[in-house]
């Protein structure tokens, strides 16, 4: 039998609420710390008890960290979903599942090799108190693969303990799960499959495990968030969550109990939306978080703050639409109406962060973004990014002072006779402003979402009008080149690939499978709206570029075709993916060769 | 050559005025920004740290009209109360002078209105309660009374919402109502507003002389004075001014305000109690009950925690918070970034 080591992938499926979450991060902490590559993705229903719920875990020695379709090892602790769990298994593959289960004709497999386990009767044996004993169990596959895999009981021990640092007594009984899995292993699982893990010391010395909620939270205490507003929705909530957690233990003062920031858990979005505006007005740095059916409700404020040019930061971790959609699946399904989110003539900053530490950096940067601008930035993040754990090497502390844009100070002021809300004084189209409180009897000004003139007074004159939106245009293209630019890997190939946020991931593994196949491609992956011009010089430098993306519309597709000059318009195809999991290599090479190995139709 | 008159921070009452107003002749809204003229001024308001708020209507267009040196924030229908709470939690320092409607508060804001309430977030909101939709010409608003009518003739089938009751209800620190024709009433109100800290509501009846002040309206000109009941009639004392007017006894009741300035509620009943939430509840019930509007300071709770100290803010505004305030320090962020 020949083995494979460190390149399959497990999956667990188990019930929410079962408590499986914890025994899938120990298992997932023990084989990053042996230094295996391991990216994990959590399909989990929306519901807080009783619906199925999968957690993959791949691992990989070129270190790949999208989903595969190919599940290679299942635990099998849902019998609910037992038939398509078994279905769902790679031939050449493994199940351990609970001994009970029935093989029966749908069941049972003649590619697969089964490890049969008494879970529910070892538990029961084990644990007398039954309230903790689904949890337990949960804790006895982690003993059952390691033993199986051969995963470092060090490296398991270790994870085990960071898991439960601040609970001694769960330690102790996890921990006593654990080792009736391995001793179970041990004397009744005769090894009968290829797969196996083995340390690569050293290669995740420089790496630890984040998910992108987390980072983005992180990013916004350090680039001075001071204002959040908030209302919960998945997947969004842990990213204020994460925020309001770092910023009581950072931003607190221990002597006077004061804390520098302010936060407030909205009664919806769009008062959320309103209190970031509010305090961007006043001259706070402030965020909020949301996902598709909140932005929704923030369009109206977001029109606002674009056209009365207030600074302020959303992201949007995006889930499955329309509508309520799937809360738990993960889309890219914002990018078109977060671009233009709000009726009129509409045109944001949006920011498309591919990894954890893009996420941190930005994050950190819409803040001085929105400031230099005066206006809305969107940071767009999806659930598989802001859920998902995932390696990253550590973020950098930033160095950079804040960017706090054209703001005119009470001393400024006396050395100007007069100055103009939205005159354009640089010809960049940002006008400069001034904050509530700047002690000057010329500071004051009125902020409104109606006609307003150079010297914000209402006004009704088409031309004033005109003027303004033109100078707003003048701002867009000022964004164009401030936001960060497209990341291009170039080799001079006939074909290209256009991605951005997570979808990334996928585009790395496929690009090898294609170049294995004698298809070699370069890659431009877009990292904000407005697109940079770079974009358009990418396409007009290959003959056919495929946009990827994980949305049913092909959303950047349409914005490339709306703005691409009309000759590079007929090199674009689009690709893409949408049923609610992460997309995956294959979803981007089966379309991808099947149009470039379509046969030449010649005309005569 | 006389000495100009100057308030107490010696400024001229000009600085308070804004640009002439745009609202009809004889709208009660602009009574009502003469009195906000009158008490900011008499209340010595920094222009520079007072942030005017408003909704959309014909009452949220009047920020306009006073105090032209402060900063206006003319936001979106219904949804002041927000930018208000982020504007306070920005700079605390501002007085922060809310304006809306009965639209902009009772329908499209009943949601940011209570919840405004329930923060207690310190600002002075004010309703320019006229029962009707102006700019959109003419429809009932959800503060227009049951079987009141419309100028075609149209009766209003449905019950009103009572601001005060609302406000009452929803744990207000402050509720007062008043009409905009009696500024001797509203001037010292609004000063005891400036000085409360809190949300301090104030739901002013202020006719509309366009659409709503006919026979049949209960909020015309002659309605609200042939039914307004005076409840008390307050003097507004500044911090530390002495109290120097005589009352007769049982006749007054004195209110400390969290500035240290009083009201002085010279009552019409001697037995009602401007702190007894349940008595300002039944209060406003029977008036209603009767046909009635209760003028003057229903009820007041001094020295509760607002927003801003729930939230524990320092007094230097987030606004201005620097790199090395809001930061994570390196040595943290090591930890925070250890690698296996």
């Amino acid at each position: 039998m020949q083995r494979i080591v460190n390149d399959f992938t497990i999956r667990v499926a188990t019930v929410n609420g079962s408590g499986s979450q914890s025994s899938n991060l120990v298992l997932t902490g023990a084989l990053f710390r042996m230094g295996i590559p391991v990216a994990p993705k959590n399909v989990f229903p929306s519901n807080i008890e009783g619906l199925p719920t999968w957690y993959d875990m791949r691992v990989t020695s070129r270190g790949y960290a999208c989903r595969t379709r190919d599940i290679d090892v299942l635990v099998a602790l849902n019998a609910a979903t037992w038939r398509d769990d078994v279905a769902s298994v790679k031939p050449g593959g493994v199940i351990v599942h609970e001994a009970t289960y029935p093989i029966t004709e749908q069941t049972q497999r003649s590619d697969i090799t089964y490890y049969a386990v008494p879970f529910a009767a070892l538990a029961k044996e084990h644990f007398p108190n039954a309230n903790l004993r689904k949890y337990l169990l949960n804790m006895i596959y982690v003993g059952i693969l390691a033993e199986l895999l051969g995963i470092d009981a060090v490296a398991v021990r270790a994870s085990l303990e960071a898991q439960f640092s601040a609970k001694p007594k769960a330690m102790e009984s996890n921990l006593a799960a654990l080792t009736i899995g391995v001793d179970f292993a041990k004397a009744n699982l005769l090894k009968n499959d290829p797969f196996s893990v083995e340390a690569i010391p050293g290669r995740n010395k420089n790496f630890l495990m984040m998910d992108g909620n987390r980072a983005a939270a992180l990013g916004s205490v350090q680039g001075g968030c001071s204002v959040c507003a908030w209302y919960p929705i998945t997947p969004s909530s842990s990213l204020c969550e994460n925020f309001i957690a770092l910023t009581e233990r950072y931003r607190s003062d221990a002597d006077t109990g004061m804390r520098n920031v302010g936060i407030v858990q909205a009664e919806d979005e769009l008062a959320a939306a309103g209190i970031v505006f509010g305090a961007g007005w006043a001259g706070a740095r402030a965020m909020t978080a949301t996902s598709g059916p909140g932005l929704s409700l923030m369009a109206e404020y977001a029109g606002y703050a674009y056209f009365a040019e207030i600074p302020g930061v959303i992201f949007d971790v995006q889930r499955v639409g329309p509508s309520t959609g799937l809360p738990t699946r993960t889309l890219q399904g914002d990018v078109g109406f977060a671009y233009t989110l709000s009726h009129g003539d509409t045109k944001h900053i949006v920011l498309l962060p591919g990894t954890v530490r893009e996420a941190y950096e930005d994050a950190m940067r819409a803040f001085d973004l929105a400031e230099r601008l005066q206006t809305p930035v969107f940071v767009l993040l999806d659930l598989d990014l802001g859920m998902n754990t995932w390696m990253t090497e550590p973020f950098p502390y930033p160095t950079e002072p804040f960017d706090r844009g054209k703001v005119l100070s009470a001393e400024d002021l006396t050395k100007l006779e007069s100055w103009g809300r939205y005159l354009d004084v640089d010809g960049d189209g940002i006008p400069y402003r001034t904050l509530p409180g700047t002690n000057h009897p010329n500071a004051g000004y009125f902020t409104r979402g109606t006609g307003h003139d150079e010297f914000a007074r209402y006004s009704e004159k088409p031309e004033v009008w005109e003027r303004n939106l033109d100078r707003l245009t003048r701002k867009h293209e000022t964004a164009r080149g401030l936001v960060t630019a497209p990341a291009i890997e170039e080799t001079g190939n006939t074909v290209g690939i256009i991605a951005y946020g997570t979808t990334h991931h996928a585009v790395v593994e496929a690009r090898d499978m294609l170049a294995a196949d004698g298809i070699a491609t370069d890659y431009l992956r877009v990292r904000a709206l407005p697109l940079a011009s770079a974009i358009a010089d990418f396409i007009h430098r290959h003959d056919r570029v495929y946009v990827v993306e994980q949305n049913r519309d092909g959303q950047l597709f349409s914005i490339l075709r709306t703005e691409l000059p009309a000759h590079l318009v007929s090199r674009i195809t689009s690709i893409r993916h949408y049923n609610g999991v992460p997309i995956d290599a294959r979803a981007i090479t089966e379309p991808l060769v099947a149009v470039e190995r379509a046969p030449v139709v010649v005309a005569d | 050559m006389a000495e100009a008159t100057v308030n107490i921070i010696g400024l001229s009452r000009d600085i308070y005025k804004g640009l002439p107003t745009t609202l009809c002749a004889g709208c009660g809204h602009n009574s009502i920004t003469n009195h906000l003229i009158k008490a900011l001024y008499e209340h010595g308001v920094e222009p520079h740290l007072l942030a005017k708020m408003s909704g959309i209507g014909c009452s949220s267009k009047t920020p306009a009209y006073f105090v032209d040196q402060a900063h206006g924030f003319n936001s979106l229908h219904g949804r002041m109360p927000s930018a208000a709470t982020g504007a306070k939690l920005a700079n605390r320092q501002l007085l922060v002078l809310g304006i809306s409607g009965d639209g902009d508060t009772a329908s499209i804001g009943l949601g940011q209105f209570s919840h405004m309430i329930r923060r207690n977030l310190d600002c002075t909101y004010l309703v320019e309660n006229n029962g009707v939709y102006g700019l959109t010409k003419g429809q009932f608003s959800a503060t227009a009374d049951l079987g009141s009518t419309l100028k075609g003739g149209k009766a209003n089938e449905f019950e009103m919402i009572d601001i005060c009751g609302l406000a009452l209800e929803l744990g207000a620190t402050f509720v007062a109502r008043s009409f905009s024709g009696d500024g001797k009433q509203l001037v010292p109100l609004l000063q005891a507003a400036f000085s409360h800290k809190g949300t301090a509501i104030l739901d002013i009846i202020s006719p509309c002389v366009t659409f709503n002040d006919h026979e049949g309206s209960t909020k015309s000109y002659a309605h609200v004075k042939d039914h307004d009941v005076l409840l008390n009639v307050p003097d507004y004392i500044l911090p530390g001014r002495e109290v120097t007017v005589d009352y007769e006894p049982g006749s007054v009741q004195d209110v400390e305000l969290d500035d240290g300035s009083h009201v002085l509620l010279r009552k019409i009943d001697r037995d009602y109690d401007a702190r007894d939430r349940m008595a300002a509840v039944s209060l406003v019930h029977e008036t209603r009950a009767r046909g009635e509007f209760v003028t003057g300071l229903l009820y007041i709770e001094s020295h509760t925690a607002d927003l801003c100290e729930k939230e524990r803010l320092p007094k230097k505004p987030l606004a201005s918070l620097t790199e090395a305030e809001t930061r994570i320090s390196r040595e943290d962020w090591d930890r925070l970034m250890a690698t296996t």
